[in-house]
């Protein structure tokens, strides 16, 4: 039905099944993201504040500041395709061509060095990209997973008083007041 | 009631009316600035009037005992009393790039009872909130189906409907504070659930209409708003419990959350609650989108990242006393009060410990104890001005035991956001004052 069609968007990660035809290159989508990306992503995808940061980080997964990007972190890139064209850019979703969001696309993953500058990019290209966390995840949930007696404890409990590990939160000043917002 | 009797009503009305005008414009006269001179009138502004000192408290007779107040057609929508301002959703500022793509906490500090009043559930949403005109608004079920099918707000609400108090939470709550104790208040510490009565159709019955092929196992669910988020769902939860739901509260969904059509999935991460529900399309597996691979996975120490962490294990906070709710009548009587809730089902005891956990007295529970709804607990309690670490424990009928935070860091570190649920610390300083600690 054409009804359905208009809102049927969506590509599915692991196949690509769902990529509408279309092309671009990783040249028409600096230009792109350069114009509509990078105020808040950055020039390079680095980032900017707290928006988020869209390449680097291999190699952080394991540190104690983990930096989660396409590169980095996510396992599938058809789904960097279904995320632009869905809902990029922030102030203006949906407002690119299907051509546009494959040279935004195959830009983004050039940043991530999983394109060379001269690429052009389409379905059967993006499929056949291997992203490099592509096995990092899984997907059987092992919980509950923290171990309690079946009776938990009632008295004389703890085998060491209470000690105290953390108590910043009263001095680090970064609770909101609890005067109104009106 | 007869036409004339209801005319007969609508004199005695409108001569009241004719009655009120002078005290009432002279009231609204005072208060448009008119004269501080007549502020010894009485005809104040009732909070203008306490904070003078008192003139409405025994023995004189109160201001607004000696006028009218408000008609009946003042406020065809009723607002809480302007003395209870104080009683807003916040937001944390430095948390987010924007307010578009951010979260407001719930009040649960001022907050009594299960069910969380409309206005004040916490949102979090990723585009903003859209204003969606129900005659324009539709919802797709397409995919592994016999017949795809289109429906207006008017034919979901022509199906037999189904109603449940359930709580709804954000897998992220918490999640400030896994390095260490973050947020001196428990509308932040906890503010990401809240607890309303849905309606709605059962999405099993819309889903029988369509007719679900034997090869579909997942289905993508999807919102209309500018993030058109998605998120998949395996079809067996689909079929078990799932609503999608017009009505919050007994009222129409508020745009916060989701107007005018929401999913509603009982238990489980509020991410998937989808909000501003405009498609569902039956898959044979999940669509791996952005929402559930780069988002609300679980990254653990060894690097690799659980996906489809999709139930709310038992979680539980004590919300008074807190930082925001200080004991500030020295020493004696209190009545511990708090929350409680699990994805898992009802919640079975509640613990209170007032020493660090090392003795337990198990609260009372308030009726009625529903499944995957918030559940209120008291503890009677006398304080003897001593300082106290006040924590609750929730086990819910899985007999599983809400962990501690070391319990939980033990297996996952400090770096996987989401799913934290440990026991909360509140200290109780002498003079009364609660700050937010944890302890080892």
């Amino acid at each position: 039905m054409a009804q359905i069609q208009g809102w049927d968007i969506d590509v599915r990660g692991d196949d690509g099944l769902g990529l509408p035809p279309g092309k671009g290159t990783v040249k028409q989508g600096e230009e792109i993201y350069l114009s509509q990306c990078a105020s808040c992503h950055g020039e390079f995808g680095e980032g900017n504040g707290r928006w988020p940061e869209l390449m680097g980080g291999n190699g952080t997964l394991t540190s104690d500041d983990p930096r989660k990007t396409v590169g980095s972190y996510w396992p599938y890139a058809p789904t960097l395709f279904d995320y632009v064209r869905r809902t990029m850019p922030f102030t203006a979703p949906q407002s690119l061509s299907n051509d546009e969001v494959y040279a935004v696309t195959a830009y983004i993953l050039h940043l991530n060095d999983l394109l060379p500058a001269d690429a052009e990019l389409d379905a059967a290209g993006l499929k056949a990209i291997r992203l490099p966390n592509r096995d990092g995840f899984i997907a059987e949930d092992p919980r509950p997973d923290t171990k309690s007696a079946s009776e938990p404890c009632m008295r004389g409990c703890r085998t060491a008083p209470p000690r105290i590990t953390s108590d910043l939160a009263e001095r680090l000043g970064v609770t909101p007041t609890r005067t109104p917002k009106d | 009631m007869a036409i004339d009797d209801r005319n007969e009503v609508a004199r005695q009305v409108a001569a009241m009316r004719v009655a009120a005008p002078p005290l009432r414009s002279s009231r609204r006269g005072l208060l448009a600035g008119v004269g501080a001179a007549a502020a010894t009138a009485g005809l104040l502004h009732p909070r203008l009037a306490l904070a003078k000192g008192g003139e409405n408290l025994p023995p004189n007779v109160p201001e607004w005992t000696r006028m009218l107040g408000a008609g009946v057609s003042e406020k065809p929508y009723g607002n809480p009393s302007p003395f209870e301002k104080h009683v807003v959703r916040r937001n944390v500022e430095w948390l987010t790039a924007t307010e578009q793509s951010s979260v407001s906490f719930t009040p649960l500090p001022d907050l009594e009872g299960i069910v969380t009043p409309s206005g004040l559930c916490f949102e979090r949403h990723h585009a903003g909130v859209p204003e969606i005109d129900p005659q324009q608004h539709r919802l797709i079920i397409h995919g592994m189906v016999d017949r795809p099918l289109i429906f207006t707000m008017d034919d979901l609400v022509r199906f037999p409907s189904v109603s449940r108090i359930l709580f709804l939470e954000c897998p992220a709550n918490g999640g400030m504070e896994w390095k260490g104790a973050q947020m001196n208040g428990c509308q932040f510490t906890h503010g990401m659930v809240h607890c309303c009565e849905w309606t709605g159709v059962k999405l099993s019955t819309l889903l029988a209409e369509a007719g679900v092929r034997p090869e579909a196992k997942w289905m993508l669910v999807e919102g209309a708003d500018g993030a058109v988020m998605t998120r998949s769902i395996p079809l067996a939860k689909a079929m078990d419990d799932c609503i999608v739901c017009y009505a919050q509260n007994g009222e129409r969904i508020r745009p916060e959350q989701g107007y005018p059509v929401r999913l509603m999935v009982p238990g489980w991460e509020g991410n998937v609650n989808v909000k501003w529900l405009r498609r569902i399309k039956l898959g044979d597996r999940p669509w791996q989108h952005r929402e559930e691979t780069s988002k609300y996975t679980d990254l653990m120490p060894d690097g690799k990242a659980r996906q489809f962490t999709f139930v709310l294990d038992a979680n539980s906070v004590v919300t008074f006393p807190c930082p925001e709710k200080p004991l500030k009548f020295g020493k004696g009587f209190y009545e511990i009060r708090g929350l409680a809730w699990s994805g898992r089902g009802r919640i079975k005891r509640v613990d209170v410990s007032l020493d660090g956990g090392d003795n337990w007295q198990s609260a009372q529970l308030q009726e009625p104890v529903l499944s995957q709804a918030l559940t209120r607990f008291r503890l009677p309690w006398t304080w003897d001005g001593a300082p106290a670490l006040v924590q609750s424990r929730a086990i819910d009928e899985s007999g599983y035991v809400q962990p501690t935070i070391d319990q939980l860091r033990a297996v996952r570190g400090v770096n996987s956001i989401y799913h934290k649920n440990a026991q909360q610390t509140w200290r109780v300083n002498p003079d009364g004052t609660v700050n937010n600690v944890q302890i080892l």
